[in-house]
């Protein structure tokens, strides 16, 4: 049985010129951590608004907890926590305001579910009486965090919880998610951060609105169709333009110090390290392991040729 | 009841933590009380005038002096050239000009009549009138004495003539700031209700509050009510504020009428404001959008509102605007009950047409509210 679980979900905005969910479904299992990836524009908040009973989708039925997301708002409401994209506590009110008022909220005190922010809450109490607004980025982020435990919710919503976010702290984050799941709490979190998705049990890569493949980060390197090689030369640049008008490649990307590279059917790495020597003398190449990015590039221009 | 207890508190906390409006309700309207009623001061004085007196008389002096003495004007200089004082009034020195002919004097013995020249600088028109209506005024007075001066003989019957003494109800001393100061009440109060209020509720939706508070329980009506309820207190406050210290100290007004019953108006009139102000949120986004919208109405309103002119004596189109204005009711009801002392029986239509109001804005407010979300 899932815990949240989308059929069909389709969401347009200006009177359906603009379509940012398309035909979604998927379903999340309780306690599991499960991770929306893509980039900008992808329709990640867009899902997150639905589930959380702020936007009503066009079509199709998508039910949190079992309760209906149109039908049984209220109950939902009662149910699940939220931390939106952007920082939206009072930032007026000081650090202990913001969460008592979000317990009083809730009908529940600080006191009950302590355990529960515990550890998160401990790093910014020192700054308790300060007010939110003077915090730093991630003093904030955790404060948005306990805010959206506090009255120990079944299933959490974190949208873009690390963007923003220094590389210190998102690492932090990801290890208080991982200790919030042990409680048995369902989260569902959205990134653009590809190197985020692999810190998840199971993850959907999502583009324009559509899902591309939903499956745990392991089976989804794992389904990558063909050997995967990083190459590297003095000329970067120009080594990216030999390599896409090279006959022999199939795909070239560029990956900060190393390009990504298939070849096609029946070529070897032999055959094209060998074409390049004349012109990049310095060329290495190894076969190497995908990545979840090598993984979204090849499945996200997969599709776009199905559209085409 | 415990969640809205809860969330007034919150709201109450962040309008004190807010420096800058904290300081806007206690001082506007300490300052606007004060300067506002001299800058609406319709009474004139202080009238340029510009002499051409080519009698030199005795009678062209005492009609001049006549004239000074009178305080409502400020004699610039006399000429005996029409020209010269016309530059005056071309060089906006001189607003009117008076002219004496030659012979006044002795035509006005001899012949028992003479006329006089006025030429006034109408570019502005409530002085150009009330200049010439003053000086007519003067100049009559000074004829009758001049008759009584040749006519002293008892025996001949005195040519009938019409005498009129007027009394002043309600303002005797025709104090124009009795008449100003509770309209500037209104509007200090409809500026609570409607921009603050607006500005308030839009923050949230600017700063992404109202995302976090729409995913939790808390009820719609709740989060409105806790919203309104604050600046129905500022409104009581500010209004208190101006009546009992600025009213009462500096201008020495004491309402003629029953307090409670202004306080009763007070509040079904907020009731409507708070639904204007919560009407314009619902219609935007931004505090920016917000202001705007709230500045246009607001200046709709007042101007419109009888604050400054009379309605009666607006076209009839604009009049009709006034009558759909809540503003101005308000304004004739307090003019109504401060300074004549109305009963509940006079302003019973007053008390209607604003019950009206604040069914008809909250209503739509609420309908708006339920479309947008």
């Amino acid at each position: 049985m899932y815990d949240v679980e989308l059929n069909h979900i389709t969401k347009t905005y200006e009177n359906g010129a603009v379509q940012a969910v398309k035909d979604v479904s998927f379903g999340v299992k309780k306690g599991e951590l499960f991770g929306l990836i893509g980039p900008d524009g992808a329709g990640k908040t867009s899902i997150f608004r639905m589930l959380t009973t702020l936007l009503i989708p066009d079509s199709g039925t998508a039910s949190v907890n079992g309760f209906d997301v149109v039908e049984d708002f209220r109950e939902i409401r009662k149910r699940v926590g939220y931390m939106p994209g952007k920082f939206s506590l009072y930032q007026d009110l000081t650090v202990e305001e913001n969460l008592e008022f979000f317990a009083t909220v809730f009908n529940t005190s600080i006191e009950e579910n302590y355990d529960l922010i515990k550890d998160i809450y401990v790093q910014i109490e020192p700054f308790k009486k300060r007010r939110a607004g003077k915090l730093s980025g991630g003093m904030k982020q955790k404060l948005a965090l306990s805010c959206a435990l506090i009255h120990r919710p079944t299933v959490l919503f974190l949208d873009e919880p690390t963007t923003g976010v220094d590389a210190v702290s998102r690492k932090e984050f990801w290890e208080m998610l991982r200790r919030l799941k042990e409680q048995g709490i369902t989260i569902l979190v959205s990134t653009p951060y590809m190197d985020e998705a692999a810190l998840c049990e199971r993850i959907a890569l999502i583009q324009n609105g559509s899902i591309l493949s939903i499956n745990t980060p392991q089976e989804i390197i794992n389904s990558y169709p063909k050997p995967l090689y990083a190459i590297k030369a003095h000329k970067m640049s120009a080594l990216l333009h030999a390599l896409r008008d090279s006959n022999l490649v199939d795909s070239a990307f560029s990956f900060g110090e190393w390009h990504h590279i298939t070849l096609q059917d029946s070529v070897t790495a032999e055959q094209l390290k060998v074409s390049l020597q004349a012109e990049f003398p310095t060329v290495q190449m190894e076969a190497i392991e995908p990545g979840i990015e090598d993984c979204f590039i090849q499945q996200s221009l997969a599709q776009h040729e199905v559209e085409l | 009841m415990k969640t809205l207890s809860f969330l007034l508190q919150k709201e109450f906390k962040q309008i004190f933590r807010n420096p800058t409006l904290l300081r806007l309700i206690i001082a506007v309207p300490i300052i606007q009380l004060m300067i506002l009623p001299l800058a609406a001061d319709y009474e004139i004085k202080n009238i340029n005038l510009a002499v051409v007196d080519v009698d030199k008389s005795r009678y062209s002096e005492e009609l001049i002096q006549k004239i000074t003495a009178s305080g409502y004007f400020v004699n610039i200089g006399t000429t005996t050239s029409f020209d010269e004082a016309f530059s005056w009034i071309e060089e906006d020195k001189a607003d009117l000009i008076l002219e004496i002919p030659e012979n006044f004097e002795r035509n006005l013995i001899r012949e028992n009549k003479e006329r006089l020249f006025m030429a006034i600088n109408a570019i502005n028109g409530v002085k150009a009138n009330m200049g010439g209506a003053y000086l007519g005024q003067i100049i009559q007075s000074y004829n009758a004495e001049v008759r009584m001066e040749w006519i002293p003989d008892t025996k001949v019957p005195p040519m009938p003539t019409i005498s009129i003494s007027s009394l002043n109800w309600f303002n005797p001393s025709l104090n124009y700031d009795f008449f100003m100061v509770p309209g500037i009440l209104v509007f200090l109060v409809t500026m609570v209700g409607t921009y603050m209020t607006a500005l308030n509720i839009v923050k949230e939706k600017e700063v992404g509050t109202i995302e976090q508070i729409n995913v939790t329980p808390i009820k719609k009506l709740h989060f409105t009510l806790a919203k309104l309820i604050p600046f129905l207190v500022i409104g009581i406050f500010v209004f208190t504020l101006g009546l009992f210290i600025v009213a009462r100290l500096v201008y020495g007004i004491v309402p003629a009428g029953n307090i409670g019953m202004i306080y009763a108006y007070l509040f079904l009139y907020l009731i409507s404001v708070l639904g204007v102000g919560l009407l314009l949120s619902n219609y935007s986004q931004t505090q920016q959008q917000a202001m705007s919208l709230a500045f246009f109405f607001v200046m709709i309103f007042l101007l419109m509102g009888g604050l400054f002119t009379s309605i009666d004596a607006m076209p009839l189109w604009a009049k009709w605007i006034a009558y759909l204005n809540p503003v101005s009711y308000f304004i004739d009801f307090m003019r109504l009950v401060v300074m004549k002392g109305s009963t509940f029986a006079d302003v019973k239509h007053h008390f209607m047409v604003i019950c009206g109001f604040a069914v008809f804005f909250n209503t739509w407010a609420v309908i708006s509210y339920k479309k947008t979300s």
